[in-house]
C-alpha cells in the first residue's frame, strides 16, 4: 500500500485495546477516560443511530411511493420525519465526526497524550447516551413520538399534545454534551501541542475541529436556553413566545437558527478537516495552500454564525435585513470555495492512490459542490420566496449534510478504522459498497431538486400526482443507498471480527503523527513524546516533488 | 494477553492555565445562555415599552437593592478566600467560604419572600389576573420569573460547588500549592454575580 511505511510495529506499551486497568469487561470501557475508548464508544452509538435514522428516512420515502397512504398514516408519517431530523442531526452528525474521530485522533495528531479534561469527556458521552435514551422515551410513552419536525416551531410545538417536553429536554442535553466536547477539544489544542507543534504545523484536522469547537461553544447555549424555555413555556404556562401569551414566534426562529444554521459548520467543517488528511495522503502531495485552508475554518464558523435568518427569508424581515443576511449568506461561499479550489490543486500532478477512503473524499467534494451551488440559489432572495418549504431545501439540506458530514464519516472510517482496531477492511468490497452508495445517493436525492422547483412542498404526507414520477425514482434510489450503506457497514464489521491483522504503523503512507505510533496505539499513545520538525504534509519520497526540485 | 493490571499511567497531567481556560470557556457558554434571555429582553422591551414600564413600577426595590448588595459582599468573601488559602490561611479561608454560602442562602430567601408577594398579587404564569394584562405585562413576568429563578438556579449550584470545595479544604485536596478547583470555583461564583448585576438594573431600576 504506502510506500514509505515503516514494516516496524513493535512497540514497549501494550495497546489500549490490550491494556487491562482497575476495571474489568464492559466496565474497563464505560468507566473508562481514555480518550481512544471513548472514541470507539461513541463510535458504536452514533453508528447503531445512525441506522435506526436510515430505518426512519427509508419508511418516509417508501410512505411517499404513493400519493395517500402507502404504508403509515399522516400523524405516524409526522412522527417518523421529525425523529428521523432529530436522530440524524442531533445525535448523529453533530456529534459525529469531533465525538468519534475529533477523541480519539487528535491527541494524538497534535502529539498529546490525552485530551484537557479526561473526565469531562466521558461525561459528555454519558450526557449523549442520557439523551438518546430520552428521545427512545419520548416515542414509546403515551402521548406519541413528536410530530413537530426538528425545527420545533412554535407555536405548534407548545400546543402539540406529543411528548415535547421529553424530546426537547433529549436535545438540550445534547446540546450540552456537544459543549464539554468543545471545550474539552479548545483547551486540548491550546495547551497541549507537542514540543516544536507551532499553530501552523497542526494538521488540518485539527484546525478544522478547533474552528467547530468555538461554533459549539459560542451558539450551542443558544439552543439550550431557547428549547429551555419551551420547556417552561409548555409546564409552568409562562407568556415566552406563544402569542397568545403576547409572544413573539418570530424571535423563537431567530433564536433556533442563531444555532441551527452554525450547526451545519459543526457538522461540514470537522468533515473537511478528514477531507483535508485523505487528499494529501493519497495524492502524496503535500496540501496545496495550508494556511488558507486553516484559516478557511475560521472564516467559515465566523460568517456561518452571521446567516441565520436566511432560514426566515419567507417568514417576515425587513427588506435591508433580508439583504444584510443574503449577501453574508454569500460570503460564506469563498472560504467554503477556497476549501475545494485547494483540495483540487493537491490534486494536481499527484500520484493519486484511488483506496475507499480517497474515493469518500472525492465524492465529498462532488456533492458538497453541488449542495454549496444549490444552497447560493437559495440565498437569493427573489428565487428563494419561490423555494421556501419545498423538496429542493430538502434535496440541499441533504447534499450538504448527508453528502459532507455523512460522506466525512464514511471516508474517515475507510481511512483511520484500520487503525483504531488494527485490522484490515476488505478494500475490494469497500470499493463496490462506494460506488453503490454513490449512485444511490443521486438517484435518491437529485430528483428533489427538480420536484422542489416544481413546487412539491417538504413534510407533505400526499402529493397531486404529476409529482409521483420523481418520489417513486427517489424511492428507488433510497433502496439502493441503503443496500449500499449495509453492505458497507457488514464490510466494516467483518474486518472488526475476522480482519487481516495490519502489521505496519503508517498504513496508507500518510505524514501526520498517527501515523507513526504503533497499530493499535498504545494506552499513551507515545512511546516517547515526539518532537515536532515538520509540517504535517512534507512527503519526502514524492518523486514529483524531487523532480521539480532539479 | 497476561491477565494481571498494567502498571498506572506514568504521570499525573496538571496544567492550571488549562484547567482555567476551560472554566473560562464554560462560564463564556453560561453567559450565551443568560445572552439569549437579555435578547428576548431587549425585543421584548422594544415592542412593549409602556407596558414593561408600568408593570416594573411593582417590583420590590428594597429586597433588590439588598441582594444585590449581599452577593456583591459574597463575591469578596469568595474572592478573600482564595486570598487566604494561598497565604496558607486554612482556617479563614474555610470561614471565608462559608460565610459565601451563607450570604447564597440569605440571597434565595429573599428571594423567596419576593416570589411570595408578587405570587399572593396573583402575578404568577397562568393566573387569571396576569392573563387579563397586556401582553407586555405577561411577558414582563414571564421573563422575570425565568430570568430571576435561572439565576437562583445558579445561586444553588453555586452553594453546592463551594460547600465541595469547603469539603475539599478540609481534606487538603485544595492547598496553598494547588488551589485551581477553588478559583473555578469562585469565578462561576463570580459569574452568578455578575448576572444578578444586569438583571437588577432591568427588573427593579427601569421604571
Amino acid at each position: 500500500m504506502a510506500s514509505n511505511a515503516p514494516a516496524d510495529n513493535q512497540s514497549s506499551q501494550p495497546s489500549y485495546l490490550d491494556y487491562k486497568g482497575k476495571h474489568k469487561g464492559i466496565f474497563a470501557w464505560i468507566l473508562s477516560t481514555d480518550h481512544k475508548r471513548i472514541g470507539i464508544l461513541y463510535m458504536v452509538a452514533l453508528l447503531s443511530w445512525f441506522l435506526v435514522g436510515m430505518t426512519l428516512g427509508g419508511l418516509i420515502r417508501l410512505e411517499l411511493l404513493t400519493p395517500g397512504e402507502t404504508i403509515v398514516g399522516p400523524q405516524t408519517y409526522n412522527a417518523f420525519f421529525t425523529l428521523h431530523g432529530v436522530i440524524m442531526l442531533f445525535i448523529f452528525v453533530i456529534p459525529g465526526i469531533p465525538a468519534v474521530f475529533g477523541n480519539f485522533f487528535l491527541p494524538i495528531m497534535i502529539g498529546a497524550e490525552d485530551v484537557a479534561f479526561p473526565r469531562l469527556n466521558l461525561l459528555s458521552w454519558y450526557l449523549y447516551i442520557l439523551g438518546g435514551i430520552l428521545i427512545i422515551v419520548a416515542i414509546f410513552l403515551p402521548g406519541g413520538a413528536p410530530d413537530t419536525g426538528w425545527t420545533f416551531y412554535i407555536p405548534y410545538s407548545v400546543r402539540t399534545g406529543t411528548n415535547m417536553i421529553i424530546t426537547l429536554t433529549a436535545v438540550f442535553i445534547l446540546g450540552f454534551s456537544s459543549i464539554l466536547t468543545g471545550l474539552n477539544f479548545i483547551t486540548t489544542i491550546q495547551r497541549m501541542r507537542a514540543p516544536g507543534m507551532g499553530w501552523f504545523k497542526m494538521p488540518l484536522f485539527s484546525w478544522g475541529l478547533y474552528a467547530t469547537g468555538w461554533i459549539q461553544v459560542i451558539v450551542t447555549p443558544i439552543i439550550g436556553i431557547t428549547l429551555l424555555l419551551v420547556i417552561i413555556e409548555r409546564v409552568f404556562g409562562v407568556g415566552l413566545f406563544d402569542p397568545t401569551l403576547g409572544g413573539d414566534p418570530i424571535l423563537f426562529q431567530h433564536l433556533f437558527w442563531i444555532y441551527s444554521h452554525p450547526a451545519v459548520y459543526i457538522m461540514a467543517v470537522p468533515a473537511m478537516g478528514v477531507i483535508s488528511e485523505i487528499i494529501p495522503t493519497f495524492s502524496q502531495r503535500t496540501i496545496f495552500g495550508y494556511k488558507f485552508i486553516a484559516f478557511s475554518s475560521l472564516a467559515i464558523a465566523v460568517f456561518g454564525s452571521l446567516v441565520w435568518a436566511h432560514h426566515m427569508f419567507a417568514a417576515g424581515m425587513s427588506d435591508a435585513g433580508e439583504f444584510i443576511f443574503s449577501f453574508l449568506t454569500f460570503l460564506v461561499a469563498i472560504p467554503s470555495a477556497i476549501k475545494v479550489f485547494n483540495w483540487t490543486a493537491t490534486l494536481y500532478k499527484g500520484s493519486i492512490q484511488l483506496d475507499p477512503p480517497m474515493l469518500y473524499a472525492l465524492a465529498f467534494i462532488f456533492l458538497f459542490t453541488i449542495g454549496g451551488l444549490t444552497g447560493m440559489i437559495q440565498g437569493a432572495l427573489s428565487i428563494d420566496i419561490h423555494l421556501t418549504d419545498t423538496y429542493f431545501i430538502v434535496g440541499h439540506i441533504h447534499y450538504v449534510v448527508f453528502g459532507t458530514a455523512g460522506f466525512g464519516i464514511f471516508a474517515a472510517l475507510h481511512y483511520w478504522l484500520p487503525k483504531m482496531i488494527g485490522k484490515m477492511y476488505n478494500l475490494l468490497h469497500a470499493k463496490i459498497a462506494f460506488w453503490i452508495i454513490f449512485v444511490g445517493f443521486n438517484i435518491l436525492y437529485f430528483p428533489f431538486f427538480i420536484m422542489g422547483w416544481l413546487g412539491m412542498p417538504r413534510r407533505s404526507y400526499d402529493y397531486l400526482p404529476e409529482y409521483q414520477i420523481y418520489h417513486v425514482i427517489s424511492t428507488v434510489g433510497s433502496w439502493i443507498m441503503i443496500a449500499g450503506i449495509l453492505y458497507m457497514f457488514i464490510n466494516l464489521l467483518r474486518s472488526v471480527f475476522v480482519g487481516e491483522r495490519i502489521t505496519t504503523r503508517n498504513l496508507w503512507g500518510g505524514e501526520t503523527l498517527e501515523w507513526s505510533v504503533p497499530t493499535p496505539p498504545p494506552l499513551e499513545n507515545f512511546e516517547v513524546l515526539p518532537d515536532v520538525v515538520d509540517g504535517p504534509y512534507e512527503y519526502k519520497n514524492n518523486d514529483i516533488e524531487s523532480e521539480e526540485v532539479k | 494477553m497476561s491477565s494481571q493490571e498494567h502498571a498506572a499511567s506514568a504521570h499525573v497531567h496538571r496544567d492550571d492555565i488549562g484547567s482555567k481556560m476551560g472554566m473560562w470557556l464554560f462560564l463564556f457558554t453560561e453567559l450565551i445562555l443568560f445572552g439569549g434571555m437579555f435578547f428576548m429582553y431587549a425585543v421584548y422591551r422594544f415592542l412593549h415599552q409602556s407596558d414593561f414600564h408600568v408593570a416594573a413600577k411593582s417590583m420590590n426595590v428594597l429586597i433588590g437593592t439588598t441582594n444585590t448588595a449581599i452577593l456583591l459582599t459574597s463575591s469578596l468573601t469568595i474572592a478573600l478566600s482564595i486570598t487566604a488559602i494561598q497565604n496558607r490561611k486554612k482556617m479563614l479561608s474555610l470561614i471565608l467560604q462559608g460565610i459565601t454560602v451563607m450570604f447564597g442562602l440569605v440571597f434565595l430567601i429573599n428571594k423567596y419572600f419576593e416570589w411570595s408577594a408578587e405570587i399572593h398579587h396573583g402575578n404568577y404564569p397562568g393566573s387569571p389576573e396576569l392573563i387579563s394584562q397586556s401582553p407586555g405585562h405577561i411577558l414582563f413576568f414571564g421573563l422575570y420569573y425565568v430570568m430571576t429563578g435561572l439565576h437562583g438556579l445558579h445561586v444553588i449550584i453555586g452553594m453546592v460547588v463551594i460547600m465541595f470545595m469547603m469539603r475539599f479544604t478540609i481534606k487538603d485536596i485544595i492547598t496553598p500549592d494547588n488551589y485551581v478547583k477553588l478559583e473555578a470555583a469562585g469565578l462561576y461564583w463570580h459569574l452568578v454575580d455578575i448576572i444578578w448585576i444586569f438583571l437588577f438594573p432591568l427588573f427593579y431600576l427601569i421604571t
